[in-house]
């Protein structure tokens, strides 16, 4: 009966359609999970190839560097990260086929909302490094996670810088 | 402000048919939400941490034969009121025979024990199995009845049944509409799972409506009580959903490139306004619930975010930082001229309008302590209502009596409500996680 419910609630839900323009949202079955209440899934990404995994994990290559640390307040990509954001442009510009997703994050100080108009800014502004560096606007977006996904807990300055951050991502990373 | 003076009514008014007519009606749509119910593994208590300066005495006598359904609802019936800060319930004696709505009341012994209101009520059995609630209310000082009611109830139903009083007495006694009949919305996180739970005003019957291993925050309801929008982050990223509470099904509302954000309605229900970063930056659109008719409202190089309509539909208030620091401003819903609102400090944000249009709650941040504040949008008077530091999300009852918010005491979110006169105070808390992002549902038709 459980099995049931979840199935008729997910064919309904991915029935729901969007506007043209809009991405629908899946939502998928999760095993023992409650019946009823909405339990929402998460997205599918596509994965890299063996080669450009490898090259972005490698631990000696500026690819293997995902963050970009801010000051409080601030959200200009200081100049000791500039390498990091041209080594990800370049290797995009050689793997245009490749999206990436570059989510903007603040410390938990203030409102949520306000928050989130932060790290949009954040995610913004490497987006627009990375365009000026000659990549294709539409490999790239840049979203804002706010203060939701804090890598650092606690209420700590130390922690708070953590947290002002930007990540980039890759396709199977999110 | 407490207007608590009792108002004299010689005779009872009330037509029984149809308030029986209307409470069915509503009994209906609630058996049609408890389809969709889960009870949520945690209840929400609430404590009182402050009362009003002056509270009405009211002597609530258990109702003869309660003790045939599972939830006492005299004691419902007090607990509602005491909750307001408004009223103080009074101990009853033990009475001989046991006093019914119909019974003859002793004023004068009821006025030796400082009460100034009392209420009466019986329950009885139906052959049919429901039961049938009767209470009436008298003015003790004045030494007559002020009204009652009679309900056809499931066993089910008793507590809502206890809080339709509660909202009846609250309004013969103070004026102004009860809201102790309405939902709450709000978020649980427990370790990294996120539940977006419904409860009653006072805790009550929570379930969760959606459950989610990313964030969930900004949820807000529909005029008519029967959708809430919210933001959800399980495709990684901010996308607004509206989710119908009869059935359990949802939609995207807004899922653009960027983040999609700080849903509202309109007052009524046909937009939602919200703070798509799909241009750049974060900027204010209007969207229809469905997702269709997109238009751009804000054209700015700043952030623009946090709509809110006023009650009468006409402006649009919302948080930017166009003036160097985020403060809060207002333009016509139709798009136009703006206006800047706040002036007072580096950071304020937030701003919900209250249900006659005549405050602003919203947050206000001085000296690293942020905290609720009240503006009077006349005199443009800024009152701040709580001595905490980390105060977030306000959302006003229906009534306007009452503001909701998301606060942390001891490194844990919980939920207080203050009054809007800064006096009452209460706390909401689960056990074992936190609570955060309040929203208050609009009066139950």
């Amino acid at each position: 009966m459980r099995a049931i419910w979840i199935a008729i609630l997910c064919a309904m839900l991915a029935a729901c359609a969007s506007t043209s323009e809009q991405t629908p949202a899946g939502v998928e079955d999760r095993k023992g999970a409650e019946a009823r209440g909405v339990e929402a899934g998460g997205p599918s990404g596509v994965g890299l190839t063996d080669a450009q995994r490898s090259a972005l994990t490698n631990p000696s290559s500026p690819l293997s560097k995902r963050s970009i640390f801010y000051d409080f307040d601030k959200y200009d990509v200081k100049p000791e990260y500039r390498p990091l954001v041209e080594a990800h442009a370049q290797f995009l510009r050689d793997n245009s086929g490749l999206k990436i997703l570059i989510q903007g994050n603040t410390d938990e100080r203030g409102s949520r909302e306000y928050n989130i108009a932060l790290g949009q800014r954040r995610a913004d502004g490497v987006k627009k490094m990375m365009i000026l560096l000659g990549v294709s606007e539409v490999q790239i977006e840049a979203v804002s996670l706010g203060e939701e996904k804090p890598r650092a807990q606690g209420s700590t300055e130390d922690a708070y810088a953590q947290n002002r951050r930007s990540d980039i991502l890759y396709p199977g990373e999110y | 402000m407490s207007r608590l003076e009792l108002h004299a009514v010689t005779k009872i008014v009330n037509d029984q048919r149809a308030a029986i007519a209307r409470w069915l009606a509503h009994a209906l749509g609630a058996l049609l939400l408890a389809v969709v119910a889960l009870p949520a593994s945690a209840q929400l208590t609430i404590e009182i941490t402050g009362a009003g300066e002056k509270r009405l005495p009211i002597a609530i006598v258990p109702f003869a034969g309660e003790g045939a359904l599972t939830a006492s609802i005299s004691s419902i019936v007090r607990a509602d009121l005491e909750r307001s800060g408004l009223f103080r319930g009074i101990e009853t004696p033990v009475m001989q025979p046991h006093p019914t709505e119909a019974s003859n009341v002793d004023y004068a012994e009821w006025r030796a024990r400082l009460a100034d209101a009392l209420v009466l009520g019986s329950v009885a059995t139906r052959p049919d199995g429901k039961f049938e609630v009767r209470f009436r209310l008298f003015d003790v000082v004045k030494q007559g009845p002020l009204g009652g009611v009679a309900y056809t109830l499931t066993r089910e139903q008793a507590r809502a049944t206890a809080h339709r009083i509660a909202d009846y007495i609250y309004e013969k006694l103070t004026g102004e509409k009860g809201v102790f009949a309405t939902k709450i919305a709000y978020v649980v996180k427990r370790g990294n799972v996120y539940e977006l739970q419904i409860a009653d005003a006072d805790g009550a019957n929570g379930y969760f409506v959606l459950r989610s291993n990313e964030p969930i925050l900004s949820p807000v309801w529909s005029p008519d009580g029967s959708q809430l929008a919210y933001v959800s982050f399980e495709q990684k990223k901010p996308i607004v959903y509206v989710h119908s509470l009869r059935d359990g099904r949802r939609h995207v509302a807004a899922n653009f490139k960027g983040s999609n954000s700080a849903p509202a309605w309109s007052p009524d229900g046909s937009t939602l306004a919200v703070s798509l970063s799909r241009a750049g930056g974060s900027q204010l659109f209007l969207v229809n619930p469905d997702g269709s008719n997109v238009r751009r409202l804000t054209r700015s190089n700043a952030i623009d975010t946090e709509p809110r309509f006023s009650p009468d539909g006409r402006y649009i208030y919302f948080t930017s930082d166009r003036g160097g620091s985020p403060q809060i401003y207002r333009m016509p819903a139709s798009g136009g001229a703006v206006e800047r609102i706040t002036f007072d400090g580096d950071y304020n944000v937030s701003a919900r309008v209250s249900p006659d249009g005549r405050h602003l709650a919203f947050i206000h941040r001085s000296n690293g302590r942020y905290q609720a504040a009240l503006l009077d949008l006349e005199t443009r008077q800024v009152q701040i209502l709580t001595d905490s530091a980390r105060d977030e999300s306000p959302s006003f009852a229906p009534n306007g009596r009452m503001i909701l918010l998301a606060t942390v005491i001891g490194g844990r979110g919980v939920l207080s409500a203050v009054s809007a006169d800064g006096r009452v105070k209460q706390r909401l808390s689960v056990s074992a996680g936190d609570v955060r992002e309040p929203a208050w549902g609009p009066f139950i038709q």
